[in-house]
C-alpha cells in the first residue's frame, strides 16, 4: 500500500534498493472531492440490482437478464486456481454511483471539479489535437462526457456509452449482449452483467475503416465503489477500428473492485485492435473478461497493458470461428511490491487454417509477482491451423517472482505449435555499461525495462507510448511517491 | 589540463575461493594529451585497471587513491564518474534489447553534458562521426550491441568516445579481434579524437599492433598487478621482439 505524496526533488543518488523500491509507486494519486459516492448504498441484493435497472429506465428485457445473472452469481464458486481473491468483501461494495445527473454534449458542459480531473489526464489535449476520433470518458458509473466527430457519423459508426446504445438501439444490442461471454460464463461475468453500469458501445458498419483510435477513459472516484463497465464492439463484414481503453485511479485506503465484461464480435474479413493500458490504484482488484469471435477472415488484436492495481486477472480471448481467422494477443505487465498480475490469453482454434499469436512480457520487482497464463485450445476439425507462444519475464531484483502456466489442448494432428519462454534478470553488467556512459542508475534501469517492453510499446498509439514511457521513468524515478 | 592519477591502487575480486588480490599497487599518472599503453601477459591485471577505474561493482578497491585533478574519483558512483570526464571502451560492451544506438547516444550525451544537445547539430555530429567509422547509417536504428560483430562493437564503442568528449579514455583491449582494415579504422577514430581534443588515453593491450596505428607517448608493462617496467615507445618494440617472458621468469 502506497500513499500519494508531493515530489521531492532530492540531489541523493539512490542505492540500488531505493530504486527498486521506487519503481512502481502510484503517481496519480490525487482525487476529488467524494460527493457522488458518499450516498451510495453497499452490498449486493436484488433490490439493489432492480435499483440500478430502475434508476436507468432500463427494459424488461435488460432488469430480466440482470436477476437472472444475479442468480448466477450467487450460485458460481469463486475461482480459486489463480490469484488470491480472499480479500474481496462483495457486501463492502457501492454497486453503483452517479456522479452527474445528465451527460454532457461538450467539455464546456462538464462540472468544472470534472474537467479538472481530465485535465490532469490530458483528454483535451488529446482532443484538441484530434489524435481521438471520439472521447467517451467515463467518471464514475455513468459517461459523462461523448463527443464523436462528425466523419464517423456520416459513415454511420455508432460510438455511444453501453447505456444509451441499449435505449436507442434494443435491436443490436439484444442480438449481441451475452453471446460471446454469456452471464453464466464466470463468477465475475456474472456479477457485471448483474450490475453493469457505463462502458462503451460501437458499431462498424460493412467495409467501413475508422481511421483514427476511438479513445475513452475510466476512473473510479469512490471508495470502495465497485466498476463494472460493460464494453460491446460489433465490427461488421470488412470493417476495420481500433478501440483504445485507459484506466487509471486514484489511491483509497481499502480494496476496490473492477469488473468488466468487453464482448467483440468481428465479422467476416473485418479486423478489431482492443488496446487498453490499466494503471489501477494498488488496492483495485482488476478482475475483467474479455473475449472476441473471430469470423472468417477476421483479425483480432489484443494489446493489454497492466501496470497498476493489487491483484489483476485477465486473459482476454479470441475463439477463431471461421476459416483464416487469426488472433493476436500483445501482453505486458508490471508487477511491484504487493501486486499480483495473473495476466495471459486464451486463443481457440474452431476452424481449418486459422492462427493466433501470443507474445507475454512481463516485469517484476520489489517482490511483486507477474504470471503468465494462457491457453492454446486446437479442436477436432481446425486442421492446419497455427499458434505461437512467447513469453518473456523480466526480474529487477531477486525478491520478486515471475510464473509461466501455459495450457496447450490440441485435438488435430495437422497443427503447428510454437512457445518460447524466457525469464531475465537486469544484469549488473547492463546497469554498469548504461551507467558508465553517465546515466543514474534510475535511469539506467528504466533503459532497459523501456527496452525490454518496446516491441509491444511500438504497437501503442504514439500517446499511449508516450505515456507507457513516462510512467516507466516515474516508477524508477522515486522522487515521486 | 587534467590530470589522473593512480596511487599505489590494490583491487581484490570476490571469487568462489574467497577475495583474490589482482592488482598489488600501481602507480600511474596521466596528463591531458597523453597517450599511455599498458601492456602485459594475460591475467596481469589490466582489465581489472580499467574496470576498478570505472567503477564496476565487482572490483573491490581495498586501498589506493585514484585522483581526476585532485577529486578522489573512489567516492564516485560509476555515472558520476562518466560525468566527471571518464570514459571505458569496453572489451565486451553489452547488448541492452529494445533500445536503440541513436536514443543510447543521444541520451548519455544528454547526461553527460547536463542538457540534450542542440538537435540540428547533434544530428549532423552523429552522422559525421559515423561516416568517418565507415558506419553504415541504418546502424543508428539498431538494437544497442544487439547481433554486433566485434569489430562493430569496438566501432560503437569509439563512436561513443568521439561523442562524448571524455577528458580521460581507458581503451580496454579496443584492438582484440579486429581485423587489419576495421583496425586500422578504429585506430584512426581515436587518433582523431586526440588530435581534435585534449584527451588523455590509457590504451590497454596484449598486442603491440594497435601501436604501430595510434602512438603512445610512455609503455607501462603490467605484470602480477603491478607496473613492472615503463619507458617510451621503444620499449613496446623491445616487448614485439621479445614477448612477455622475461618479466614473467623474473616474477616467479
Amino acid at each position: 500500500m502506497t500513499t500519494p505524496t508531493e515530489t521531492t526533488p532530492t540531489t541523493e543518488p539512490m542505492t540500488q534498493d531505493e530504486t527498486i523500491a521506487s519503481i512502481g509507486n502510484y503517481n496519480y494519486g490525487w482525487h476529488d472531492a467524494d460527493d457522488a459516492g458518499a450516498n451510495a448504498t453497499r452490498g449486493l441484493s436484488e433490490d439493489v440490482v432492480r435499483n440500478i435497472s430502475h434508476l436507468k429506465g432500463e427494459s424488461e428485457w435488460m432488469l430480466k437478464t440482470r436477476l437472472k445473472a444475479l442468480r448466477l452469481f450467487d450460485k458460481k464458486p469463486m475461482p480459486n486456481w489463480g490469484a488470491d481473491l480472499t480479500g474481496i468483501d462483495f457486501d463492502n461494495i457501492k454497486y453503483f454511483v452517479r456522479s452527474t445527473e445528465k451527460q454532457a454534449q461538450s467539455w464546456e458542459d462538464l462540472p468544472e471539479e470534472i474537467k479538472t480531473t481530465y485535465d490532469k489526464l490530458g483528454i483535451p489535449e488529446a482532443e484538441k489535437q484530434r489524435l481521438v476520433a471520439g472521447v467517451a470518458a467515463q467518471y464514475e458509473s455513468e459517461v459523462v462526457y461523448h463527443q464523436i466527430n462528425e466523419e464517423l457519423e456520416r459513415q454511420g459508426v455508432l460510438f455511444l456509452d453501453t447505456d444509451t446504445a441499449l435505449r436507442e438501439h434494443p435491436e443490436i444490442f439484444e442480438e449481441y449482449f451475452g453471446s460471446v461471454i454469456p452471464s453464466g460464463d464466470n463468477k465475475f461475468a456474472a456479477l457485471n452483467t448483474a450490475v453493469w453500469s457505463g462502458g462503451s458501445f460501437v458499431y462498424v458498419p460493412p467495409g467501413v475503416h475508422v481511421e483514427i483510435p476511438l479513445q475513452a477513459y475510466f476512473r473510479i472516484n469512490t471508495e470502495n465503489m465497485g466498476q463494472f463497465e460493460r464494453t460491446l464492439i460489433i465490427a461488421d463484414e470488412g470493417s476495420y477500428v481500433h478501440y483504445v481503453e485507459g484506466c487509471t485511479a486514484p489511491i483509497y485506503s481499502s480494496d476496490s473492485l473492477h469488473s468488466a465484461v468487453v464482448e467483440i464480435i468481428v465479422k467476416k474479413n473485418a479486423r478489431v485492435r482492443y488496446t487498453t493500458i490499466q494503471n489501477w490504484s494498488n488496492n483495485v482488484y482488476n478482475l475483467v473478461t474479455k473475449r472476441a469471435t473471430a469470423a472468417e477472415g477476421a483479425t483480432m488484436e489484443w494489446i493489454d497493458g497492466n501496470i497498476g492495481s493489487k491483484v489483476t486477472m485477465k486473459y482476454p480471448a479470441v475463439y477463431l470461428t471461421g476459416e483464416h481467422a487469426r488472433g493476436e494477443t500483445l501482453s505486458i505487465a508490471f508487477a511491484g511490491e504487493g501486486q499480483h498480475q495473473d495476466t495471459g490469453s486464451k486463443m481457440v482454434h474452431m476452424a481449418p487454417h486459422t492462427s493466433s499469436s501470443i507474445v507475454s512480457k512481463s516485469v517484476a520487482r520489489g517482490g511483486g509477482r507477474a504470471s503468465y497464463r494462457g491457453l492454446v485450445q486446437v479442436l477436432d476439425g481446425a486442421e492446419a491451423s497455427k499458434s505461437n507462444v512467447l513469453c518473456d519475464a523480466l526480474l529487477v531484483d531477486t525478491i520478486s517472482r515471475s510464473d509461466t502456466y501455459p495450457y496447450v489442448d490440441v485435438r488435430e494432428d495437422d497443427v503447428e505449435m510454437g512457445h518460447e519462454a524466457t525469464v531475465s534478470k537486469v544484469s549488473e553488467d547492463q546497469l554498469f555499461y548504461l551507467m558508465s556512459r553517465g546515466l543514474p542508475e534510475t535511469e539506467a534501469m528504466a533503459m532497459i525495462v523501456r527496452g525490454f517492453v518496446e516491441p509491444i510499446a511500438r504497437e501503442l498509439p504514439m500517446e499511449y507510448a508516450l505515456e507507457l514511457n513516462r510512467l516507466i521513468e516515474l516508477q524508477m524515478e522515486g522522487a515521486v511517491g | 589540463m587534467s590530470t589522473l592519477e593512480i596511487r599505489d591502487l590494490h583491487v581484490s575480486v570476490e571469487t568462489p575461493e574467497g577475495a583474490k588480490q589482482i592488482l598489488r599497487g600501481v602507480d600511474l599518472t596521466v596528463r591531458s594529451g597523453e597517450t599511455h599503453a599498458i601492456m602485459g601477459p594475460n591475467g596481469s591485471g589490466k582489465s581489472t585497471l580499467a574496470y576498478s577505474i570505472a567503477g564496476h561493482p565487482k572490483y573491490e578497491v581495498t586501498s589506493g587513491e585514484v585522483l581526476l585533478d585532485g577529486e578522489n574519483v573512489l567516492e564516485m558512483t560509476v555515472d558520476e564518474r562518466a560525468r566527471a570526464g571518464m570514459f571505458l571502451a569496453m572489451q565486451y560492451p553489452v547488448e541492452v534489447a529494445g533500445v536503440t544506438v541513436s536514443n543510447f547516444l543521444r541520451t548519455a550525451k544528454t547526461a553527460i553534458d547536463g542538457k540534450a544537445p542542440a538537435l540540428r547539430q547533434w544530428v549532423g555530429d552523429v552522422r559525421t562521426a559515423m561516416e568517418n567509422l565507415r558506419m553504415d547509417p541504418v546502424f543508428a536504428e539498431r538494437n544497442v550491441n544487439e547481433g554486433f560483430s566485434g569489430g562493430e562493437k569496438k566501432r560503437h564503442e569509439i563512436l561513443q568516445m568521439e561523442l562524448l568528449s571524455p577528458k580521460f579514455a581507458v581503451l580496454d583491449e579496443t584492438d582484440s579481434g579486429l581485423d587489419v582494415d576495421a583496425l586500422r579504422i578504429v585506430s584512426e577514430g581515436v587518433n582523431r579524437v586526440k588530435s581534435t581534443t585534449d584527451v588523455g588515453v590509457l590504451l590497454i593491450t596484449h598486442y603491440t599492433r594497435i601501436l604501430n596505428y595510434i602512438t603512445p607517448d610512455f609503455v607501462h608493462v603490467f605484470v602480477d598487478g603491478r607496473v613492472a617496467e615503463q619507458g617510451g615507445p621503444e620499449l613496446a618494440e623491445r616487448l614485439e621482439a621479445e614477448g612477455y617472458d622475461r618479466y614473467l621468469v623474473g616474477s616467479n
